[in-house]
């Protein structure tokens, strides 16, 4: 599902954000992708979902060539991925539901579809009880339930979260990385990164560890008993 | 569509003051075209008058027989810019001076022999009326033999013509600068726009949403921006125009535009408005949501 050849960012400012990173991630995976801050997570993340362009080397993303689409093409890209930041971006002066219905209003969907659709993952998320909420209404761990349901309303093949529990008290952590897990069992791909390592322990997905813009470790090589 | 609108519409009640603005410069810039418009047209209308009088004088030999100077005016009528030819007799003149020249009249009136030449008197066609038709009509009546010398006010003429599009020309000059000037708050008030909504633009991109999507509120808006301005020059130009035609005593009456012209205004108004935006929104789209992205990151 994606696939990262030898990519290559440097910033028009000289900084090295990613040097050389390579990996692929199969279909149903789950992926950590950890490190200190700075060490390139979210750049990776934005090459992903084409907000960067790598300044070389190959992107692939979902059958799409990532770090050769044209602008107009983005936009189909993105309606095949769910994007969630540790900041939720929701918009404040909207309901839960109308922050979920905005997703689906502006790529176009038929009107008469938007009202089933949001109630469906608003369900799906566990707050069909707070669609008319505000989300200054709402707890740090709702807000991120309601974003990753906006996130989800496209029916993404791939879930792209930039350390989602980064805001998160440990309740409401576990509630959202439960939520992701469960997403990812349905079939979605999900890359995760995140510095929490306690997370990571917790469970036996796949981890990439970066540093400095390189992936340091790799635990599918690991599993393979590759050498890096 | 409908969410087109709301979107666009949503701009007017969170920024009211730019959007007031942004109308009320476009409605400056058309008012003021609209101004000189008037006053083009008006001038026109008032030149129509003395239009009818530009007139081509051509004077005949003396001796030359009736029957060359008939054939000669039928053959000068059919020319596609000549209106009307008039044969004035010799005997006719002085009639004209006569009657006309009251100071003069005693002194016609010892006359032994008539010292006025006869002559055609040619009218030209509504869109003839000026110097350089003038004078080639009169270059070709000039050809016929009998012809002995052909007159027409051709500084009359030409001062005529420069009147006419002296207004036109200030007009389309003050306007443009005002219009330049529209354009440039317009693109200032959609750029405050784009930062007041970087939120929703930059989630508007993350979901996926085209460019056209997202910039179809925004030219929505201007173009809204723009009918309004359009309407409001219109009205402005209208109240001006009242104020004249009540303060002054102008004979023969005021013309106002015509449902045509108004048109024009308001499509114009439109055009501003929306080039305004898209230039704009093409220039700030990308940065203020990128610029947004890594803030919040
Ligand atoms: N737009 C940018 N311009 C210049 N440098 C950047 C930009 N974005 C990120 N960087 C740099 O790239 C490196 C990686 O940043 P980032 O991907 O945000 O790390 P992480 O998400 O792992 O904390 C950092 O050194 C950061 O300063
Ligand atoms: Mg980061």
């Amino acid at each position: 599902m994606i696939r990262l050849s030898h990519v290559v960012k440097t910033f028009p400012n000289g900084s090295l954000a990613l040097k050389d990173v390579s990996f692929h991630v199969p279909k149903g995976e789950f992926v950590f992708l950890t490190g200190h801050s700075g060490a390139g997570k979210s750049t990776l993340l934005r090459m992903l979902y084409a907000e960067e362009r790598p300044s070389q080397g190959e992107v692939r993303v979902g059958g799409h060539l990532v770090h050769a689409l044209k602008a107009d093409e983005i936009p189909r890209l993105r309606r095949r991925l769910g994007i969630v930041f540790q900041d939720f971006r929701l918009l404040e002066d909207r309901t839960a539901f109308e922050n979920i219905a905005f997703a689906l209003e502006v790529t176009g969907a038929r009107a008469d579809t938007i009202p089933a659709r949001v109630t469906r993952v608003l369900t799906q998320v566990g707050l069909a009880a707070k669609a008319r909420a505000h989300p200054r209404e709402l707890s740090g761990g709702e807000q991120q339930r309601v974003a990753i349901a906006r996130a989800l309303v496209n029916d993404p093949a791939i879930l792209l979260a930039d350390e989602p529990t980064g805001n998160l008290d440990e309740r409401a952590t576990r509630g959202v990385f439960q939520l992701l897990r469960d997403i990812n069992t349905s079939g979605t791909v999900v890359v995760m990164a995140t510095h929490d390592l306690d997370l990571v322990r917790q469970t036996t997905y796949r981890t990439i560890e970066m540093r400095e813009g390189s992936v340091v470790f790799d635990s599918a090589d690991e599993a393979r008993g590759e050498e890096r | 569509m409908r969410l087109l609108t709301r979107e666009a519409l949503l701009s007017f009640r969170r920024a009211p003051l730019l959007s007031a603005l942004s109308v009320t410069t476009i409605a400056f810039s058309l008012f003021t075209v609209g101004l000189f418009g008037l006053i083009a047209i008006n001038l026109r209308e008032a030149l129509r008058d003395l239009e009818e009088r530009v007139e081509i004088v051509a004077f005949v030999l003396r001796g030359t027989p009736p029957e060359t100077i008939t054939l000669a005016s039928q053959d000068i009528a059919t020319f596609p810019e000549v209106l009307t030819v008039t044969y004035v007799t010799e005997d006719d003149a002085l009639a004209r001076a006569r009657r006309e020249l009251v100071e003069f009249r005693d002194a016609y009136r010892d006359l032994q022999v008539n010292p006025l030449p006869a002559s055609l008197e040619i009218r030209l066609r509504e869109g003839f009326r000026d110097a350089v038709h003038a004078a080639a009509v009169a270059e070709r009546v000039r050809g016929f033999s009998f012809v002995e010398d052909v007159r027409f006010g051709r500084d009359w003429v030409e001062q005529l013509d420069g009147l006419r599009d002296l207004a036109g020309i200030l007009g389309l000059v003050i306007g443009g600068v005002f219009a330049a000037v529209a354009i440039v708050i317009i693109g200032v008030t959609i750029r405050l726009t784009l930062l007041q909504r970087a939120r929703e633009i930059h989630i508007m991109r993350l979901v996926g949403a085209t460019n056209w999507f997202i910039r179809g509120p925004f030219l929505l808006e201007g173009a809204l921006k723009g009918f309004l301005g359009g309407v409001l020059a219109l009205v402005l130009c209208y109240a001006g125009y009242t104020a004249f035609r009540n303060n002054t005593s102008v004979l023969g009456g005021l013309v106002f535009f015509g449902p045509h012209h108004m048109f024009v205004i308001v499509v114009f108004g439109v055009f501003l408005g929306l080039f305004g935006s898209l230039v704009s929104v093409g220039r700030h789209l990308r940065t203020v949501s990128g610029r947004l992205d890594r803030r919040m990151v």
